[in-house]
């Protein structure tokens, strides 16, 4: 009688049935983010066209008039784009260096007691839904922002009051959305500085703050930037949370001026839009998604020139 | 030469990181102008001493040192002291070399920037000098531009000594400044401590009992947070006086 | 020799002064009030915004609210029925986005051969969790609510979601994936176990903590969102009549309502919304905290 053995050839069918399966819907899902990004930037693309060309590319980019609803309408986005970055600059001006020095606190000053108690705080505040944000923008950013605006104004007969719903206040609201994000990345970036930096200046006669400011801040710098790419993105993107706050109206970004962001203004338009305004919108829709694709492919490569540099 | 002038003494100098006992009644002299070498096996004390000596180990949580260290007459466990002013005057190099993430001339400018020196020219000559006094100046001279990072191992460790010499130190605190470099680049810096030690009090840590007998004037042997024995090299290599030194430096243990 | 020890005299016998002369530089002093008062200006903040949406928030909440749903004949404003559209669209989301999300993981760690498409993969999926929320709300409009004549509805909503919390689960389960020591696919590999069956009862359960972490930050994400649902999910603010049914009707989440309540300057109901929205932020920041803290110690 023969021993019953098994061939190391054998159960291939029946073994690699399943085998072969798991592989292949692994593989799927793992293509499935290509696919989604695929399809997001040709959706975009089709719907965001059609007005460029119905409008004219010029009419619609360069345009300062926005009268959609007007019998003659205009369709010009330009101060909305420009509020967008406008807008998103002065929150990174703004945020920034709160957000970077709040880093700096957490990683190189505070007790570590104190620092177990931030940081849990910082990453709760990353949680909060924006909307929460924009609730208080409006129950305390704008009245305060219309008080300022009432002194400021006084008497004068070419202001628009905004009922402090204006780019100061967006701005704010957006710095304050961004800490989050910066102090995160900042934080993560400082620490894994090598401690034998900060052991060469400080033996050198250095203080812990020339220490900070000359070795650790310039050795985290790439992590730093990398912070700042993310919180542009972060702020460029907001929608909900800036949408009432910031007013109602298209106009150039100065302070006190009731602004359109291209966040803002697809939230507040879309729903009542109609025919060539909501192409319009969906072309908005396309700055911004370019925008935002500029800054991930910005990152990407920063992050490899990084990860080169420490090889 | 055989006069010694004390320029660091420390006496009944105790140091614990917590419960840890890590330096036992240390009274030890170094003298102007003459090298010291610790030696001793690993974890006996000898590099905790030399941090002791900048207070580097100020930096270590929970650490307790009582007992006292002159320099020049002054304790530096002084609450006077500005720590600062005592590691400009006591300069550090280190095990692994540590040059910053930035430029050779920015390297060993970065002590005289911080303390206060901003003219160009000045701090031209400062690098010239500090670069020369590291015999590092001809290899590099023509890329004071470039990365620090791009330098050789034995390179970067000159360059980390040229560093510690621009904010122009009366001693020198070397922690096993060749363990982490190639036989060469050892020999170079050997060459050069005997050339540092005509302008300065140098101190080192070594593992290498060869080193020490090479180039230092005094050697101290540590055991266990203890001096043991320190004598002039030549004596305590050729005629210890205690049994364990023997042992140690005839290979027994360790 | 040693005995002929010349001892210097007492003070200052060094050419560069006494280090006896301790000074604060004024530009240090400068910086480091600097670092305080951002590193105070963050803190005071957060704690102000908590403490604000709980002040205002709390005298709004009442069983009524928790209970009912808008009505005008009974003169009722609750929010039940946005919490149950909150409930729909988190549970429809992960049913969609975790196989995802952990199979391409899976695919990325154990599969892919390396080199170019695992870069494209990782950029895209980087990419992905760098598109702005409103940017989805138009996509998902447009392909799930238009093309796939989906309309508003919570399917459409959680749909969107799906595509939006994909990276945040891919990228948790690959670093728990990674946490899994090389030893134990080797080890069951080595005794004749097939790729999949070792998937299945080694590599899936060791980075169990990590998905769940993964899943409770996409559960934060989905009950925060709002722009990518306010033209996918809509705004329906009642109760579903079928449990499936609901599925293709249109619901607005918690966040939607919130924000409806604000257009429509009802800022009590919205501060209420707000902290039932802060509380469910709370509970799901702790669960995070702990699961990972849990998974770490049990790595190690």
């Amino acid at each position: 009688m023969q021993p019953k053995t098994y061939s190391i050839f054998g159960g291939h069918g029946s073994k690699s049935g399943i085998e072969r399966a798991a592989e292949i819907i692994f593989t799927i899902c793992g293509f499935f983010a290509v696919l989604a990004v695929a399809s997001i930037s040709l959706y975009m693309l089709i719907s965001g066209t059609p007005a460029l060309f119905k409008v004219g590319i010029l009419d619609i980019l360069f345009g300062t008039t926005w009268m959609p609803d007007a019998a003659t309408p205009g369709f010009g986005i330009l101060y909305v784009i420009l509020t967008s970055i406008v807008g998103t600059a002065l929150a990174i001006l703004i945020g920034v260096p709160i957000g970077v020095m709040t880093a700096v606190f957490l990683a190189e000053v505070a007790p570590p007691g104190l620092t177990r108690l931030v940081r849990p705080a910082v990453e709760l505040l990353a949680g909060i839904p924006s909307v929460i944000y924009g609730l208080l923008g409006i129950l305390v950013l704008n009245p305060l922002m219309y008080k300022l605006e009432l002194k400021i104004f006084a008497g004068s007969t070419t202001h628009q009051f905004t009922g402090g719903a204006n780019l100061i206040s967006a701005v704010l609201v957006l710095a304050l959305m961004i800490l989050p994000t910066v102090i995160n990345i900042s934080e993560t970036a400082l620490r894994s500085v090598p401690q034998h930096l900060r052991s060469a200046s400080l033996a050198l006669g250095g203080t812990q703050i020339q220490t900070i400011f000359h070795v650790v801040i310039p050795a985290a710098k790439s992590g730093i930037i990398t912070a700042v790419v993310l919180g542009t993105g972060r702020a460029i993107g907001e929608a909900m949370a800036i949408s009432l706050v910031s007013g109602s109206s298209v106009n150039i970004p100065l302070p006190f001026n009731s602004v359109r962001f291209l966040t803002t203004a697809i939230v507040s338009e879309m729903s009542y839009s109609s025919g060539l305004h909501k192409q319009v919108l969906f072309t908005i829709g396309l700055v911004l998604f370019a925008f935002i694709m500029i800054i991930n492919v910005s990152l990407n490569s920063l992050l490899k020139k990084g990860g080169a540099q420490h090889d | 030469m055989n006069t010694n002038t004390v320029k660091i003494s420390s006496s009944n100098l105790n140091l614990y990181y917590g419960t840890n006992h890590a330096l036992k009644d240390v009274n030890l002299e170094l003298y102007t102008n003459k090298i010291t070498a610790f030696i001793g096996p690993s974890g006996c004390g000898k590099s905790t001493y030399l941090k002791t000596l900048n207070r580097m180990n100020d930096l270590v949580p929970n650490v307790k040192i009582e007992g006292e260290v002159l320099l020049d007459g002054e304790n530096i466990y002084d609450q006077r002291v500005d720590t600062t002013l005592l590691r400009k005057k006591i300069g550090m190099v280190f095990q692994q070399p540590n040059p910053f993430p930035m430029s050779i001339y920015d390297n060993v400018a970065y002590g005289p920037r911080i303390h206060g020196i901003k003219h160009k020219a000045e701090l031209d000559d400062i690098v010239e000098k500090s670069l020369k006094g590291a015999a590092l100046w001809d290899e590099v001279s023509s890329r004071l531009k470039k990365s620090a990072l791009g330098l050789s191992g034995g390179q970067q460790q000159r360059l980390c000594i040229a560093r510690a010499l621009a904010v122009e130190p009366e001693v020198l605190l070397m922690d096993e400044p060749t363990s982490a470099l190639d036989p060469i680049s050892t020999l170079k810096i050997e060459d050069l401590m005997d050339e540092l030690k005509e302008k300065y009090t140098v101190a080192i840590v070594t593992h290498n009992m060869q080193q020490a007998t090479r180039i230092a004037d005094h050697t101290a042997f540590f055991l266990v947070g203890e001096v043991v024995e320190y004598a002039p090299t030549t004596e305590l290599f050729t005629v210890p006086k205690d049994k364990r030194t023997e042992d140690y430096i005839t290979g027994r243990f360790g | 020799m040693i005995n002929q020890v010349v001892l210097p005299a007492q003070h200052g016998t060094s050419a560069s002064g006494s280090i006896y002369n301790k000074k604060s530089r004024i530009s240090d002093t400068i910086l480091l009030v600097l670092i305080y008062l951002c590193a105070s200006i963050s803190i005071l903040v957060l704690i102000g915004i908590m403490g604000y949406v709980f002040v205002r928030g709390i005298p709004a909440i009442s069983l009524s609210f928790l209970t009912t749903v808008p009505s005008t004949i009974k003169g009722t404003f609750g929010i039940v029925g946005n919490i149950v559209n909150t409930l729909y669209i988190v549970v429809i989301t992960l049913l969609i986005a975790t196989p995802l999300g952990v199979g391409a993981a899976i695919y990325l760690n154990e599969y892919a051969k390396g080199g170019k498409i695992v870069r494209i993969i990782e950029f895209t999926t980087e990419t992905l969790a760098g598109i702005p929320s409103i940017i989805f709300g138009l996509f998902g409009y447009v392909f799930f609510g238009i093309t796939l004549g989906l309309g508003y509805s919570i399917l459409t909503g959680a749909l969107t979601l799906a595509i939006m919390v994909l990276p945040l689960i891919t990228r948790t389960t690959q670093e728990a994936l990674k946490t899994v020591p090389a030893s134990y696919r080797s080890g069951a590999l080595g005794i004749g176990a097939t790729k999949w069956y070792m998937i299945r009862t080694i590599l899936l359960p060791s980075a169990m903590p990590g998905i769940l972490t993964g899943i409770i930050l996409a559960i934060g994400r989905i009950v925060g969102e709002s722009a990518a649902l306010l033209f996918t999910a809509g705004s329906g603010y009642l109760l579903p009549k079928d449990f499936f049914g609901k599925i293709f009707e249109s619901g607005g989440t918690l966040t939607i309502q919130l924000y409806l309540c604000m257009q429509k300057a009802k800022y009590s109901e919205a501060f209420g919304i707000a902290v039932v929205l802060l509380v469910i932020v709370l509970a799901i920041n702790g669960l995070a905290k702990f699961l990972s803290h849990k998974f770490n110690t049990e790595v190690k």
